[in-house]
């Protein structure tokens, strides 16, 4: 037991306090400067009728419903074409894999260049197919899509985990399913989809909780506001604000446990949804 | 095979719908891989640029737009005014030491803890290790706050313990992938250095540990690569701008000079190519990190 004492410290000190702490804070004016006073259930109260935190509850939700299917669907496809086995294989993979590991205010300030308006790169490309770029961050209709273009550049890590799902399916079947003479596509939504159906599921989730703590990019990309119109103040964002910038701790916990049980209940429901598609071999 | 399948031309020696479907799968995958490294190219070259050739719109055709990306006389000046405009040598070696802290302090305090849970018998074992998983549902934010004005009550705010010490108490992930690895090494080891009279400590130490060596390469590159990449810690804990993280340096120098397209590419690129480098050395740690922590976090 002595060997775990590292673990139970830290549950104790990192964990069990601050989660008791924060929970009676979310009843609480408090901002650190005077003890935290009770209020009952006042900043659940304000949440409901603060404009700025539905905005960016919706922010949230509409990134979340476009970047993570996208950010699935570029990930599925890059591992489905690295699977073909073609000659240089692990080159190509290197290629697709090192833009998620770039540091990540490095590539904020990365893609505020590439997204310029003016001398950026996306643009210009854009152009090059005749297509007038948008103003991106500079404007409240397009700084979503710029971050969930941001967000597609790194999906590496994805791709990653359907590669390795990809070469664990067994080849028997497609032989089987050739003999039989089943098409391409119907190998793909017959045997590869559900047997990568632990896998899809995994990233969805892990996708889903990612975009709701979303925060250092968006963070560095709009110095802190949340972009033009508030168009880019996610969850995190405003939670950070409201703890940092005006000090409303009770207000920022009450935030963070709202924020819990959103994740939990999305987790519930995925999994709820999912179960009847999702395929586990070992039979479970 | 049919026997008139035999008697086919051969392209390279291949049938040919092979030889054509290998040369569609290159293309793509050469267009995307393109798409993907693009901005790469984009960040080196603009690091090199002189301010006017960084404010030149660039050409909106294909080939003189390629042209573009290679500055014709490349100069070395954003690394040197950008990189002393800002100490970034200073918060380079802040990083450095706390990178240091973290992954010591996450390496010993992970590794003790999978022993005592993979390797040690006591009651409360199965509770602890639910319990450790448990947390990796909890957002940080939820912790936030109170860590802050506990941290602020005991004065360490504005000091890096914040950023390192918590690393020592254990990570849920980290001991999770070590106890799982900790359970494939074979009990007969451990059972037969203990009857030879061999403590815990040195069974962990003499025997754990070194077949340990892969998994605690991932928890040790991982680790970096958080306290590397860690935003919101200094954020919230550092104000004195000689303790500045790499990171927060950054971050600061785009809201202040952000602008300075040349010097800030340079400043990325320093804080990027550590961890190519590091990426090149240890590929396989590296894929071995993303799938296990993948799929059995």
């Amino acid at each position: 037991m002595a060997f775990c004492l590292p673990a139970i410290m830290g549950l104790l000190f990192l964990m069990a306090y601050p989660v008791v702490a924060s929970l009676y804070y979310s009843f609480c004016r408090y901002s650190v400067i005077k003890p935290p006073v009770w209020v009952g259930t006042a900043n659940y109260a304000s949440l409901v009728h603060d404009s700025l935190f539905w905005k960016s509850l919706w922010n949230t939700v509409v990134y979340a419903v476009f970047a993570v299917p996208l950010g699935m669907l570029v990930a599925f496809c890059l591992a489905l074409l690295l699977n073909l086995k073609v000659r240089g294989m692990a080159l190509y993979r290197t290629l697709f894999f090192v833009p998620s590991i770039v540091p990540v205010v490095a590539g904020a300030a990365l893609w505020l260049w590439l997204l310029n308006p003016q001398y950026g790169l996306v643009n210009a490309a854009l152009g090059s197919l005749g297509i007038q770029g948008p103003g991106w961050l500079a404007s409240p209709a397009w700084t979503k899509p710029a971050l969930i273009l941001m967000s597609a550049w790194g999906v590496g890590g994805w791709m990653l985990i359907y590669l390795a799902g990809l070469q664990d399916v067994p080849v028997e079947l497609y032989e089987v399913a050739e003999l039989d003479g089943a098409s391409a596509w119907h190998k793909l939504r017959h045997i590869t989809l559900p047997m990568m159906s632990p896998h899809i599921l995994f990233t969805l989730i892990v996708g889903l909780i990612g975009a709701f703590q979303l925060f250092t990019n968006v963070w560095i990309m709009t110095n802190g506001t949340g972009g033009v119109a508030e168009s880019a103040l996610f969850y995190s964002l405003y939670l950070f604000q409201n703890a940092f910038s005006y000090f409303k701790m009770g207000k920022a916990c009450a935030m963070a446990w709202v924020l819990f049980l959103l994740i939990v209940g999305l987790t519930a429901l995925v999994f709820r949804t999912s179960a009847r598609y999702v395929y586990y071999r070992g039979g479970e | 095979m049919r026997p008139d399948e035999t008697k086919r031309r051969l392209w390279f020696g291949q049938p040919p719908r092979k030889v054509l479907t290998a040369a569609c799968s290159h293309l793509a995958l050469a267009v995307l891989g393109l798409l993907f490294v693009a901005p790469f190219v984009w960040l080196l070259s603009t690091s090199f640029k002189t301010e006017d050739q960084i404010f030149q719109r660039p050409p909106t055709q294909v080939l003189p737009l390629l042209h573009y990306l290679v500055p014709p006389r490349p100069t070395v000046a954003n690394y040197e005014q950008g990189l002393t405009f800002v100490p970034f040598a200073r918060y380079l070696l802040n990083t450095l030491i706390i990178c240091a802290m973290s992954v010591t302090g996450t390496l010993l305090s992970c590794s003790l803890v999978a022993y005592g849970l993979s390797r040690i018998q006591w009651r409360g074992r199965e509770a602890l290790f639910y319990l450790l998983l448990g947390t990796m549902m909890l957002p940080y934010q939820v912790v936030m706050v109170p860590l802050f004005v506990v941290f602020a009550r005991i004065g360490w705010v504005d000091t890096w313990l914040p950023l390192w010490v918590p690393s020592f108490l254990g990570n849920a992930l980290f001991i999770f992938l070590l106890r799982q690895f900790f359970l494939t090494i074979p009990r007969e080891l451990t059972d037969a250095a203990r009857i030879d009279g061999a403590s815990d400590l040195q069974i962990y130490s003499r025997i754990m540990l070194p077949l340990a060596k892969p998994a605690l390469a991932v928890v040790a590159l991982l680790s970096f690569l958080g306290a590397w990449n860690e935003y919101l810690m200094p954020l919230i804990y550092i104000s004195d701008d000689s303790k500045y993280t790499l990171s927060l340096g950054l971050a600061q120098f785009i809201s202040q000079y952000g602008s300075y397209w040349g010097w800030l590419m340079a400043a990325s690129t320093i804080m990027t190519v550590p961890i190519m480098v590091l990426f090149f050395f240890t590929q396989r740690t590296f894929i071995q990190g993303i799938s296990l922590t993948g799929i059995k976090g």
